[in-house]
């Protein structure tokens, strides 16, 4: 196990850098002068140059990249191009807002797709279970902006019972205060992200009711809900797992989206400004901090299945058993 | 299901959100908004806190460093004050100049500045304080919109405390105007992309960056106070998320209604006052007065007389804003009715397409910013001219591709664009502008205008440089911008114009009720 700790944060390493690499590579490929956000109509050629040089663009590229790096190894992720600001602390400000938003929408998510798609499964030849299963490729199918815009309508506007949007002007001084902020765009991400998890916790639920570990279980005297505890649930939650470290990355995407939707100062609004303006520092430091977030996620996810599944730490740590964990 | 699928997902996302950006812009012209909100309220509240909803947050809080339409709403007459001010009907007033002299040459300015003006940390206001701020805004590093309108400037001298003497390499009779852009900085002030040391009847409370900003009124303010005790100013990316937070009161006022279909919810609605003010946003239909096709003028008269802008306004704005013909908006001195010049009639154009050589049609391409207005134009004006035997086509391009293809390499044909300044029929003067009209006479104009001793010879020769460019067709000028104010009628004293992006909010009364 613990060289497989080892192997794994290396290549966690190794992926962050390989990300970083991509990541500048790919913004200084959209066309684009980032100095263009720094100028109204009227600007003289003398201040373009002026806004040039004085964001760095002017530079070569290598040098703006190796520059960028050793910043990076001092964890500091540079000062906005538009602003003159630095990126660092915003992003600290503005995730006071979001990872809050991502990780209750998940939670919401998971709480809901769970029994709703084991139901789906186990009565799949129902009629709630039809339209449970409807409802979830309809949920697929509905954009997340839509969603909040329809809860909006219908809670704050009809019934005048949730704020429309915005984010208290102190954070979490007053944490009902947040929550209540917080409690449209949570359920928006939440209903949309818990439409694609019920399908996979439904399928891995079919995939367990149709095994024959389970039948012969049966057989040997186990009742239903005995042997769904001890071999049906182990089993369908290792893909269920699997699935939840990608469904976690995708529900901040979520939010991001959300975030315009509701007015919330968060990551979202940040990152959809950055790329406007074309404000290289703001959307590398926006990235570089969600791409290491999905990988440590990843990594989570991966340390949860080799727990959960003995198989696993078997065929690919070299280990028999869960030593170091 | 393991390493390589979770950074695969990892990769994707960088990918997605590039991806995503790619597609987004927004407007990067410079700014317009004025004052005298309508209905007065019987009993207000003087200690109130007044909400406001914008869409312009500050990209920082200097306005020579790069902070924007948003930064000049906030703060402009609120935080920082001029010499001269702005009003909201476009006329130009003394603020912390108490009285100015021009020499009889008109190259030497002397102002006298107004006694027992403080700044927010205590300071007093000095001629020092007057040079530093004139000259930050024509330093070489200077991003301010109005730098090059102030590079006349020779020099500037303080020979006392109360007296400011500026010298002209050329006469100006814009420089008095073109100083309320100006804002009287504390020379000593550091670090003002994030604080302010003005002289304004606000101080800056708190600004939360991507959310709101708030400004707290100025116990030591040496003028009349303000009529409210806070302003906070919420900002929204999302137009439907601004109606929203009006809708249900979480904001008072909205400075600058920019989602037509949303009106419907506060005309005829008691608790709302919809103000159709005057902006001087104008669009545009530029063309690339270079090159062939559009270096004939019969064929930019021939395309302006093809499109009917009256359908085009009622069908994005219902009944709101206003046709001009010309690049000067009602609010400019300079303005006159010049609709009638090139009028709809798509026959005359078809006969001007003939003659100058163009009857079996021509076709162009249209470098149309993807943000609207603009698209939905552009499919209008490929309808329009598509009548007339002009095909079009559509080239859909971000903000930023717009400053580096047209403003900056011309590389166009014709394009639509926004012109949000007052007083900006002046770059017709510059054959090198991004259109490329060339004509000595208006350049001779607008420069003899610049150096008239009075206002009225001023106006006089820019209405000469407005009824040529439009007899010239120079661009199609399509319509002016509507500038609507949305505000719960619990309010007043709010401006309703839409100058130079300014929002004056110290005169805004709030009636009882809500605090």
């Amino acid at each position: 196990m613990t060289a497989y700790l080892l192997r794994r944060t290396a290549f966690l390493v190794v992926s962050l850098f390989l990300a970083a690499v991509v990541l500048f590579l790919l913004l200084r490929l959209i066309p684009g002068d980032p100095a263009n956000a720094l100028l109204s109509v009227g600007a003289s050629p003398d201040q373009v140059a002026a806004a040039r040089h004085l964001i760095g663009t002017d530079r070569p590229l290598p040098e703006q990249f190796v520059s960028w790096l050793g910043e990076m190894s001092r964890l500091d992720l540079g000062s906005s191009f538009v602003s003159t600001l630095p990126v660092g602390p915003e992003i600290a400000a503005r995730l006071v807002v979001t990872v809050p938003l991502t990780l209750l929408a998940f939670l919401l998510a998971v709480v809901i797709a769970v029994p709703v798609g084991f139901l789906a499964a186990y009565r799949a030849g129902t009629w709630y279970g039809s339209v449970l299963s409807a409802l979830s490729q309809l949920g697929i199918a509905v954009p997340v902006f839509w969603v909040g815009m329809l809860l909006i309508t219908v809670f704050s506007l009809h019934l005048g019972v949730l704020p429309a949007g915005g984010f208290p002007q102190d954070d979490w001084a007053d944490p009902g205060d947040a929550l209540t902020s917080l409690t449209l765009p949570v359920v928006t991400v939440a209903l949309v992200m818990s439409a694609s998890l019920i399908r996979y916790v439904r399928s891995a639920t079919l995939d367990v009711l149709g095994s024959d570990y389970l039948r012969t279980a049966r057989a040997l005297g186990s009742s239903f809900i005995g042997a769904m505890w001890r071999h049906g649930l182990r089993n369908a939650v290792v893909p269920v797992v699997s699935i939840l470290g990608i469904e976690l990355a995708t529900t901040f995407l979520g939010a991001v989206v959300v975030e315009s939707v509701f007015a919330l100062p968060g990551l979202g609004g940040m990152l959809v400004k950055g790329f406007a303006q074309h404000d290289y520092p703001v959307i590398q430091g926006i990235l570089v901090v969600s791409t290491f977030t999905v990988l440590l996620i990843g990594f989570a996810a991966d340390l949860v299945q080799r727990l959960i599944d003995p198989r696993l730490r078997r065929s690919l740590g070299g280990n028999l058993s869960g030593d170091g964990a | 299901m393991n390493s390589k699928t979770t950074s695969l997902i990892g990769a994707a996302l960088v990918l997605a959100l590039a991806l995503a950006g790619c597609g987004s812009g927004s407007s990067g012209s410079a700014g317009s908004s004025g004052s005298n909100g309508a209905g007065a309220t019987a009993a207000y509240d003087p200690d109130a806190t007044v909400e406001v909803g914008s869409l312009y947050e500050p990209q920082n809080l200097d306005n020579t460093a790069g902070g924007g339409q948003g930064v000049t709403e906030a703060f402009n007459g609120n935080v920082y004050e001029g010499l001269f001010r702005l009003t909201d009907d476009g006329k130009v007033e003394s603020l912390l100049a108490e009285d100015h002299m021009v020499s009889k040459d008109g190259l030497t300015y002397t102002f006298t500045l107004r006694s027992g003006v403080k700044f927010h940390s205590g300071k007093p206001l000095t001629s020092a304080d007057v040079k530093y701020s004139i000259e930050k805004v024509i330093a070489p590093d200077s991003q301010s919109a109005r730098k090059s309108s102030l590079e006349v400037i020779k020099s500037i001298e303080t020979p006392d405390d109360s007296t400011v003497t500026v010298k002209l390499s050329g006469k100006s009779i814009s420089l008095v105007y073109n100083l309320s852009y100006v804002w009287i900085v504390n020379s000593q002030a550091k670090n003002l992309t994030t604080t302010e040391d003005g002289t304004g009847p606000y101080t800056l409370g708190t600004w939360k960056r991507g959310s709101a900003l708030t400004l707290e009124r100025f116990p030591g303010y040496w003028g009349t106070p303000a009529a409210n005790k806070q302003v906070v100013f919420h900002y929204f990316t999302d137009a439907t998320a601004l109606n929203n937070a009006l809708l249900t009161k979480a904001v008072d006022v909205v400075t600058s209604e920019q989602s037509p279909d949303a009106l419907a919810n506060f005309t005829d609605n008691g608790d709302y006052k919809v103000n159709n003010g005057q902006s001087t946003t104008k669009l545009l239909l530029a063309f690339n007065d270079r090159k062939a096709p559009f270096d004939k003028v019969l064929v930019r008269k021939a395309i302006t007389s093809a499109i009917d802008n009256k359908k085009l306004l009622s069908s994005i704005w219902g009944e709101y804003g206003t046709l001009i013909g010309s690049m000067v908006p009602p609010t400019d001195p300079w303005y006159e009715d010049l609709t009638s010049v090139n009028p709809y009639d798509p026959n005359l154009a078809k006969k001007e397409l003939a003659e100058a050589g163009y009857g079996s049609g021509l076709s162009f391409t249209l470098d149309t910013p993807n943000y609207d207005p603009h698209p939905t134009v552009a499919t209008f004006l490929k309808s329009e001219l598509a009548k007339v035997g002009i095909t079009v086509n559509i080239n859909v391009i971000t903000a930023d591709e717009w400053y580096t293809k047209v403003y900056k390499n011309h590389d166009f044909a014709a394009t639509l664009q926004e012109h949000v300044n007052d007083r900006d029929v002046v770059w017709y003067g510059n054959p090198d502008f991004y259109w490329g009209y060339d004509n000595p006479q208006v350049a001779k104009w607008v420069e003899q205008a610049e150096q008239s001793d009075t206002a009225d010879g001023q106006t006089e020769l820019l209405k000469k440089v407005n009824q040529q460019i439009a007899a010239d067709a120079a661009s199609d000028w399509l319509y002016l911008y509507p500038q609507i104010v949305v505000a719960s009628s619990s309010l007043s004293g709010y401006p309703v114009n839409g100058l130079n992006s300014q929002f004056y909010a110290y005169g805004i009364k709030k009636s009882g009720g809500r605090g």
